[in-house]
């Protein structure tokens, strides 16, 4: 049984030139220990789709679904607070900003240490402990004496190691990673890579990449969705997409990567472009 | 005529960080001595991580920073800002595009205002010809007409991006700069401007110099590759030359960590993952 499962997700914002569709039906799911990448540009509403499910958008927008089911229970039928208690316990997330993301006023010990006495109840003793183990798993050196640091006295790889160790830090059976590495160098991008995908290995849970760079998606993915405009384009495991993509969005996507080009100059995706066309394997709940 | 746009000679920048009531100041040595030459029409791709001073090296060739030491001549002309001061002349060999296009347009400034300044700064082009040649430069960079009125706030990050390129082209500069100037847009967007940089680059024969740190960029666009580890240049050569045989420990690291987009490194992941 699917571990998330979505059917027909759809996202709308109020906006003075009437209702904007952000996410326009996604249905989607993602099994137990699997690595499903989200692969799509800016406005495809990769990011949005996931914020829906953890319920973090700002009020003014609409979110429905035929179904929305996390591991046996429905998130569309739960209250605020019945989500709270799933939200960073069963499903964490970690997002593209590391240093965005943590609060400046407080030490990045306190800002673990909160997720566990929120979520586990756990005493001042044993979270100090969980959380020394939490930076040491994230591999952060001298855990015990960073766990006083201040995040902006971090660079931004160890502020995303310390997000991935808040993330981590109630053995989520879901982690969504929103673009994580965007932010980052190559050599530290290549570092959190690994690990992200060590970690999922040991813990097993089931990983949601969102990113926008086909590399990331080819080193660590099991599945692809490739979505464009809200619309998803194609669904396909990741071999069989980079082999043999079904959507004519997808291989123009593929060959605008610069390592593909051919001649001196690179094929362009062609104007406002309205007529790519779904895969036909992308249509209602399909699975390859 | 020596045909060597860009030559730099063992050029360093030292940074002072004053000292405050209780610390003692301290010296970064942002660039330890590089020095490369880029024949005229040519690529040259600085690549590195943050903090290796590539920004700095930009900034010494555009003459906003002089050089701590070590000599720099532009299109045959030694540059020496301290003791000579700029001149409209040296503006306008060298322009740099920068890599957020959001921040580096004035909101307030429509898209043909923001095209005829380096003209109103630098030369004494009368209004009517500054707009004729803005709109001809819009047209150039793939923009409409129509454009000419708008605000930057109107555009998306690739116009921007080609905006920000069109200005940069207004004095007909010599030498082109470019830090990081397709980082921040989508794929589909990167590869239009970057095919726009190589059209641009064939008719007036420019010279860039392409700072990134993205490798797969960096080999489509380069002709030579000067890779910087802690304001040093630790490997320096053609690009075919640099990506088939790198010679530094650091290139080597660097190239291992770029992700592969290619079926064969796709098969071999997951055969391990499989394992």
């Amino acid at each position: 049984m699917a571990l998330l499962d979505i059917r027909n997700l759809v996202v709308e914002f109020d906006t003075a030139a009437g209702p904007f569709r952000a996410v326009d039906g996604v249905s989607l799911q993602v099994d137990p220990r699997e690595v499903l990448a989200i692969v799509g540009e800016s406005g495809s509403g990769k990011s949005v789709s996931m914020l829906a499910v953890m319920g973090l958008l700002p009020w003014t927008a609409k979110v429905s679904a035929e179904r929305m089911v996390f591991d046996g229970r429905d998130m569309m039928a739960m209250s605020a607070g019945e989500r709270r208690r799933i939200i960073g316990k069963e499903i964490a997330m970690i997002f593209q900003e590391p240093i965005a993301s943590l609060n400046p006023c407080f030490t990045v010990g306190f800002q673990i240490e909160e997720v566990l006495r929120f979520h586990l109840g756990l005493d001042k003793k044993s979270r100090r402990d969980r959380a020394v183990e939490l930076l040491t798993q994230v591999g952060i050196p001298d855990p015990a004496a960073r766990l006083n640091a201040f995040p902006h006295q971090m660079s931004g790889g160890q502020c995303q190691r310390v997000m991935i160790a808040m993330a981590l830090a109630c053995n989520p059976k879901l982690l969504i990673a929103d673009e994580p590495t965007t932010a980052l160098d190559v050599t530290i991008q290549k570092q959190i890579l690994d690990l992200l995908m060590q970690l999922q290995a040991e813990h097993g849970m089931a990983l949601i990449m969102i990113t926008h760079n086909m590399g990331v998606v080819a080193e660590t993915a099991d599945r692809v969705i490739v979505q464009y405009k809200g619309r998803k384009m194609e669904e396909a495991d990741v071999l069989s997409l980079f082999e043999n993509p079904q959507s004519n969005y997808t291989r123009a996507l593929l060959s605008a990567l610069p390592e593909n080009a051919t001649g001196d100059r690179l094929p362009t995706i062609a104007g406002l472009m309205e007529d790519f066309t779904p895969a036909p394997s992308a249509g209602e709940g399909a699975r390859p | 005529m020596n045909d060597t746009v860009l030559s730099a000679r063992n050029l360093k920048r030292d940074y002072h960080l004053g000292g405050g009531l209780f610390a003692k100041g301290r010296t970064i040595h942002a660039v330890k001595g590089v020095s490369f030459d880029v024949a005229r029409g040519k690529t040259l791709a600085v690549v590195g991580e943050s903090g290796c001073g590539k920004s700095t090296l930009a900034r010494m060739i555009t003459m906003i920073e002089a050089p701590t030491a070590g000599e720099l001549a532009i299109d045959g002309e030694e540059i020496d800002i301290v003791r000579k001061g700029m001149t409209p002349e040296l503006r306008r060999k060298v322009q740099i595009v920068f890599q957020n296009p959001y921040g580096s347009l004035n909101p307030r400034q429509k898209i043909g205002d923001v095209l005829g300044e380096p003209l109103l700064i630098n030369s004494k082009t009368p209004k009517s010809e500054r707009d004729d040649r803005a709109m001809e430069m819009l047209k150039k960079v793939g923009l409409q007409p129509e454009h000419f009125n708008r605000y930057p706030h109107m555009f998306s990050g690739g116009q921007r991006q080609r905006i920000a390129i069109a200005r940069a082209l207004m004095l007909r500069p010599k030498l082109l700069v470019l830090d990081e100037p397709v980082s921040a847009l989508d794929l589909s967007v990167q590869a239009q401007v970057l095919n726009l940089l190589a059209d641009l680059q064939d008719e007036f024969n420019l010279t860039y110099v392409f700072i990134s740190h993205d490798l797969s960029v960096v080999r489509y666009i380069a002709d030579e590759v000067m890779v910087m580890y802690f304001g040093e240049a630790v490997e320096y050569g053609s690009r075919d030359a640099v990506f088939s045989n790198p010679q530094h420990e650091y290139t080597r690291t660097l190239f291992a960590a770029t992700p592969r987009a290619d079926v064969a490194s796709i098969k071999a992941r997951l055969a391990r993952r499989a394992a």
